[in-house]
């Protein structure tokens, strides 16, 4: 394995800021044919399609919030002897000079930008575990702060909502925050959402479920069929593109449960807005593959 | 699609109807958060006297944001270290954290649009009416396509707050909107925010 990773840490975050995933767009073309014709949902999905081919055409940030960046490292079986920290944050005040990102580390009390992107060490955001055999894999998401801000975290029973501790709890939290969030979060949107843990646990899970194949559905069928009726049930709401109404509010639901104290049981709602900006970098060997 | 260039009147502002669709050319400001704030505790409602740099920055934006236009922008500029700003990546941002501003900025320096995602709230519905302004809805995250409608970078001020929370003076043509908010006290995010409501309530009898 090489020992100098910045530069594919470099392109893993040019392909994730620009080259949006082609699942994600393939929702999307099917989100536009469904909206009516000269309608506002449909100039906005339009829009929004003729902007990702010129940012990958370009090689330009999809958009121009290109949020936190959160890296997911899955850190090989026998660690190498290499500085995985550094090489990340040096990729990402490069990447930020080659405006690929935005720079959007700020001091928290005076909102005085660094300029690199680089801030304390929870910015960027680097999570890691440990994996069962020879390959480093390294996921980047980035997450816009118009999305970000619309994220929710439910304590049930929540008696306002008729939401008790059980999947319909569940079913009707997620709906609220689908709602609440209207268009703000750049919707037609995507939810990853985090069933149990602790406030913390539960809220990072919700974004780490973002990291599933966009076309697969949860192994488990009680959270598969919730999936599947959660995004049913929010494009019902009629929020539509941008908010402007129409049917498509919600492209696709994640859900992961993991395992909390019997005293709470949290729901958390992750909002991923329309530029679903994620990818990965697989290092095996000398090979480093993306997808 | 309607043409508007600024600056523009009040009888434009007035034709003007939720839903149109628009395109905006002509010479506009981005302002986000730090600039609204800034704006409304240095001029509007100041605590003390504004330094001479700060009533400079006012006199030189005050003629652009007279019949002019604020976009809720904070951009992706190359260029930083040479000077040569170019705007790359420029889509809009939530208005909403605006709201305990916008009402006051947009009576104070008779703006007749703001430009941004997300919708505002019944202070600024509320400035339309009196101004005339109107709220014009950009698409979120089409950063890469307004881009290439920002033909030039006029200026800068306030850039000790960032890059992204500057005030920056551009130039655009044919800016892609629609109309969400008009200064007839029509709204559409309130229109969609009461019907998904009634439809909520029907998924959670």
């Amino acid at each position: 394995m090489k020992k100098d990773l910045s530069p594919e840490i470099l392109e893993l975050i040019r392909l994730t800021s620009t080259d949006l995933p082609g699942p994600v767009e393939k929702r999307l073309r099917a989100a536009k044919a469904a909206e009516e014709d000269g309608s506002a949902a449909r100039h906005a999905l339009d829009a929004i399609l003729t902007n990702v081919e010129i940012s990958r055409r370009d090689s330009t940030p999809i958009c121009q919030d290109t949020g936190t960046p959160i890296f997911f490292v899955r850190l090989p079986r026998e660690i190498p002897p290499f500085d995985l920290v550094e090489q990340i944050r040096a990729a990402v005040a490069q990447a930020t000079r080659r405006n690929y990102l935005r720079p959007n580390a700020v001091e928290p009390l005076t909102g005085k930008n660094t300029g690199d992107n680089l801030g304390d060490e929870y910015y960027p955001s680097i999570h890691f575990t440990q994996g069962e055999d020879d390959t480093l894999t390294i996921d980047l998401i980035l997450k816009g702060g118009g999305c970000e801000n619309v994220g929710a975290q439910y304590s049930l029973p929540e008696p306002s909502l008729k939401a008790g501790r059980d999947l319909e709890g569940v079913r009707r939290a997620v709906l609220d925050a689908v709602h609440k969030a209207q268009g703000e979060g750049c919707a037609p949107g995507f939810l990853g959402v985090a069933i149990g843990g602790d406030r913390g646990t539960s809220y990072a899970a919700s974004k780490q479920v973002f990291l599933r194949d966009l076309d697969d559905e949860s192994p488990d069928t009680r959270l598969a069929r919730l999936e599947e009726r959660i995004t049913r049930e929010a494009n019902e709401l009629g929020i539509g593109p941008m908010g402007f109404g129409g049917k498509a509010t919600v492209l696709g639901t994640k859900i992961t449960a993991t395992h909390r104290i019997p005293a709470s049981y949290f729901v958390t709602i992750s909002y991923m807005c329309w530029a679903y900006r994620r990818r990965r970098m697989i290092v095996t060997g000398d090979e480093v593959t993306y997808r | 699609m309607i043409e508007l260039k600024t600056l523009i009147s009040d009888a434009e502002i007035r034709a003007l109807k939720v839903g149109d669709t628009v395109s905006l050319s002509g010479v506009m400001i981005t302002g986000r958060d730090a600039v609204h704030k800034w704006l409304v505790e240095t001029f509007i409602h100041p605590a003390k006297t504004p330094s001479e740099a700060d009533l400079a920055v006012y006199q030189a934006i005050q003629p652009v944001l007279n019949g002019g236009l604020i976009y809720h922008c904070g951009p992706v500029v190359s260029g930083l270290e040479s000077g040569q700003y170019h705007f790359i990546a420029a889509g809009p941002t939530t208005s909403m954290r605006e709201e305990p501003y916008q009402a006051d900025v947009l009576r104070q320096f008779n703006v007749k649009g703001v430009i941004g995602k997300g919708g505002m709230g019944n202070n600024s519905l509320r400035a339309c009416q009196e101004v005339p302004a109107v709220y014009f809805h950009a698409v979120g995250g089409a950063a890469a396509l307004i881009a290439q409608t920002v033909k030039k970078v006029m200026g800068v001020y306030k850039l000790e707050f960032g890059a992204p929370e500057a005030i920056w003076v551009i130039e655009v043509e044919h800016l892609p909107v629609v109309v969400t908010m008009d200064c007839h006290g029509q709204s559409l995010h309130d229109a969609v925010r009461e019907k998904s409501k009634k439809a909520l309530e029907r998924l959670l009898v």
